[in-house]
C-alpha cells in the first residue's frame, strides 16, 4: 500500500507545490520501518540517521567506494546513490541482517577465519557484496575477465583473478585485499558444498545441462 | 541539494503525463548518475518521476533475429541474458567493462544512454563549462584534457560520452525507442546524439519530454564474432580513456562484414564508418587493420595532452581486429 502522501502526488500531477517529502515504510532486514523523509535522504543516510542501523558505512558519498553496499531485492546496490523514496516497496538487506541469529553468514565466518579486513570499515559492505558475488557466479554471470562470455563456454571458474574483477567495486584502504580474495573463494567454497548440486564449478556438470539450467532462471 | 517533489509511475503514458512539459522534472531510473549529479548541483530538478517500476524490464528476440531489450533492464540482466551473450557478445563485454557490479545492479539501458560526461570541469559547478552554462566557456581545452575528445569535438566542447555500453550498441546499429505525449518515436543511435557544434548542452535529438521506452538491436550474424576491448587507467572500475567494439565476418582471408565504434573518444560513441569501408572486402591482416584505422583517425584533432589516443586507438583496432580473425580461424 502507497502512504496517502503519495497517492494523493500521484492523482494530482500537475501540483504546482509538490511536497518535497514524504512518509515511507522501507521493508529492512525483514522489518518494516515507516519514516516521514525529505525526498533528498539516501538510502544509506536513512539507516543511518534515523533507524539507528550504522553497519552500513559512508566512505565516498558517491558511488566510487563501495562501503555502503546492500542487498536491494537480493541485489548488491550503493545505498549512496539510492534515494530512500525511491527504495519504499523493496527489500533491503544490511549487513545486520545476514546471520541467522548467533550463526554468522559463511561470509562473514570466512573474513573473520582468514583476516579479510584490517580497520573494519569497508568490511560491512565487502561482506553484503560477496554474498552477492557468490550468487551471481553460482547464477552463471559472466564478468569482465572472463575469456568467453557465450553460454556454451559454460560458468567460468571463480578463479582469484574472477574475485577481484567482480569484487572491484569496493576499496579497502588498508589493503586488505589479499585476505578478501581468500575469504570471498572459502565462502564460495562453502556455499558451493552446502547448496543443492548445481552449476557453480566448472567441469562439475556437463555445459549443455548448465545451459538449460541459466535460460530457464533468465 | 535542491529540494525535489517525487513521483513513481506505473505505465509508460502515466510517466510521460507526469513529466509533462516541465523542464524542471527528471525521468530517474538506477539514479547512479543522476543522483550523484544531484548532489554536487549540477543537476537540479524540482521534481523526479521515478521509471524503474515501469514494465520496461524485458529483452526479447525479434521477429527477424532481433532482439529488443527494454529501457529499465539493468545492466547487469542485459549483461547476463544467454541471447545477448550468444548473440551480441561485444554487448555483454561493454556491459561488464563499465562501472562495478553495485552499479551494474542499478543502472538501466535508458539512464546509460542518457548519462553525463564525467569531464572534472562539467562536474565541478564553481567552473565555467558550456556544457552545463552555455556560453561561460570551456577550460578543458587550455586544460586537463588528456582524457578528452580526439574526434568530433569543437572549440565549446570536448568532453567524452563515457559509455561502454553505447559504443557496442553503435558498432551493432542499435536503434532507440521513445514516447512522447503525441506518440511514440524511434531515432537510430547514429541519429541520436547531437554533433558538439556550438550547443554542447544539447546533447540528443529526443523531444522533449520523451522517455526512452527500449533500444532494439537488427540482427547481425557478423556479430556472433564480436568482442570490446577497453583500455583505462587501471584494471578495473574506471572510465575508459579508449575502447574499441568491434564484429567481424572473415571469409577465405577477407572481410566480408565488419562493425566497428570506438569510445572515450568523442562527445558520442563513435562509428568508424570510414574504416569499415577500407576493411570490406580487403584482406583480412594487420596492414588492413592499420589502414583502417588510419582512416577513421585521419580527422582526429588532439590537444596537446591526449594526442596519445590516437595511437591508442590505431593499436586496439589492430589487435581487436587480429584477434577476430584468428578465433574466426580456430
Amino acid at each position: 500500500m502507497l502512504p496517502d502522501t503519495r497517492k494523493k502526488l500521484i492523482m494530482d500531477p500537475a501540483s504546482p507545490a509538490l511536497p518535497t517529502y514524504s512518509a515511507i515504510t522501507l521493508n529492512i532486514n525483514g522489518e518494516k520501518h515507516t519514516l516521514t523523509a525529505d525526498h533528498r535522504t539516501t538510502l544509506l543516510d536513512a539507516l543511518r540517521e534515523r533507524l539507528d542501523l550504522t553497519g552500513t558505512k559512508k566512505g565516498c558519498d558517491q558511488g566510487q567506494c563501495g562501503a555502503c553496499t546492500v542487498l536491494v531485492d537480493g541485489r548488491r546496490s550503493v545505498a549512496c546513490l539510492q534515494l530512500a523514496v525511491a527504495a519504499e516497496g523493496r527489500e533491503i538487506t544490511t549487513i545486520e541482517g545476514v546471520a541467522e541469529g548467533d550463526t554468522l553468514h559463511p561470509v562473514q565466518q570466512a573474513f573473520l577465519d582468514l583476516d579479510g579486513f584490517q580497520c573494519g570499515y569497508c568490511t560491512p559492505g565487502q561482506i553484503c557484496s560477496a554474498i552477492a558475488v557468490i550468487e551471481e557466479h553460482a547464477a552463471g554471470w559472466p564478468s569482465a575477465v572472463t575469456d568467453d562470455v557465450r553460454p556454451e563456454a559454460g560458468p567460468p571458474q571463480l578463479t582469484a583473478d574472477e574475485i577481484r574483477e567482480r569484487m572491484s567495486g569496493n576499496l579497502c584502504r588498508c589493503g586488505a585485499y589479499v585476505s578478501i580474495v581468500r575469504a570471498v573463494a572459502r565462502a564460495a567454497e562453502t556455499a558451493a558444498g552446502t547448496e543443492e548440486p548445481r552449476a557453480v564449478r566448472a567441469g562439475e556438470s556437463a555445459p549443455a545441462a548448465q545451459d538449460k539450467d541459466k535460460e530457464a532462471a533468465a | 541539494m535542491r529540494e525535489f517533489g517525487y513521483q513513481r509511475a506505473h505505465d509508460v503514458a502515466g510517466a510521460v503525463a507526469l513529466l509533462g512539459a516541465d523542464p524542471e522534472a527528471r525521468f530517474l531510473g538506477g539514479g547512479t548518475n543522476l543522483v550523484d549529479l544531484m548532489k554536487t548541483g549540477v543537476e537540479r530538478p524540482a521534481r523526479l518521476v521515478d521509471v524503474r517500476e515501469l514494465p520496461l524490464d524485458g529483452i526479447e528476440v525479434t521477429e527477424d533475429g532481433g532482439l529488443r531489450i527494454g529501457a529499465t533492464v539493468t545492466n547487469s540482466d542485459l549483461a547476463a541474458h544467454p541471447e545477448v551473450r550468444r548473440r551480441y557478445p561485444v554487448l555483454t563485454q561493454a556491459v561488464l567493462a563499465g562501472a562495478s557490479g553495485q552499479l551494474r545492479n542499478m543502472a538501466t539501458v535508458g539512464g546509460n544512454l542518457l548519462q553525463r560526461t564525467r569531464c572534472g570541469y562539467f562536474t565541478d559547478v564553481t567552473q565555467p563549462c558550456n556544457k552545463r552554462t552555455p556560453g561561460s566557456g570551456c577550460p578543458a581545452i587550455e586544460g586537463e584534457h588528456h582524457n578528452h575528445a580526439i574526434l568530433g569535438a569543437s572549440a565549446h566542447c570536448v568532453a567524452v560520452h563515457p559509455s561502454d555500453m553505447g559504443v557496442a550498441l553503435t558498432a551493432l546499429d542499435a536503434v532507440v525507442t521513445y514516447e512522447t505525449a503525441d506518440g511514440p518515436g524511434e531515432l537510430p543511435l547514429d541519429d541520436f546524439y547531437l554533433p558538439v557544434g556550438d550547443t554542447p548542452h544539447r546533447e540528443t535529438a529526443l523531444p522533449p519530454g520523451a522517455l526512452i521506452t527500449g533500444v532494439t538491436l537488427p540482427p547481425a550474424p557478423v556479430a556472433a564474432h564480436s568482442r570490446y576491448r577497453k583500455v583505462r587507467e587501471r584494471a578495473s572500475y574506471a572510465f575508459a580513456i579508449g575502447s574499441v567494439a568491434a564484429a567481424l565476418d572473415v571469409q577465405d582471408g577477407a572481410v566480408r562484414d565488419v562493425r566497428l565504434a570506438f569510445g572515450a573518444v568523442a562527445s558520442r560513441p563513435w562509428r568508424a564508418r570510414a574504416a569499415e569501408q577500407v576493411l570490406t572486402g580487403a584482406p583480412a591482416d594487420a596492414e588492413t587493420f592499420a589502414a583502417a584505422a588510419d582512416a577513421e583517425l585521419a580527422a582526429a584533432d588532439p590537444l596537446p595532452h591526449n594526442a596519445y589516443k590516437v595511437t591508442l586507438i590505431r593499436n586496439l583496432v589492430v589487435a581487436v581486429l587480429t584477434e577476430l580473425t584468428e578465433e574466426a580461424a580456430r
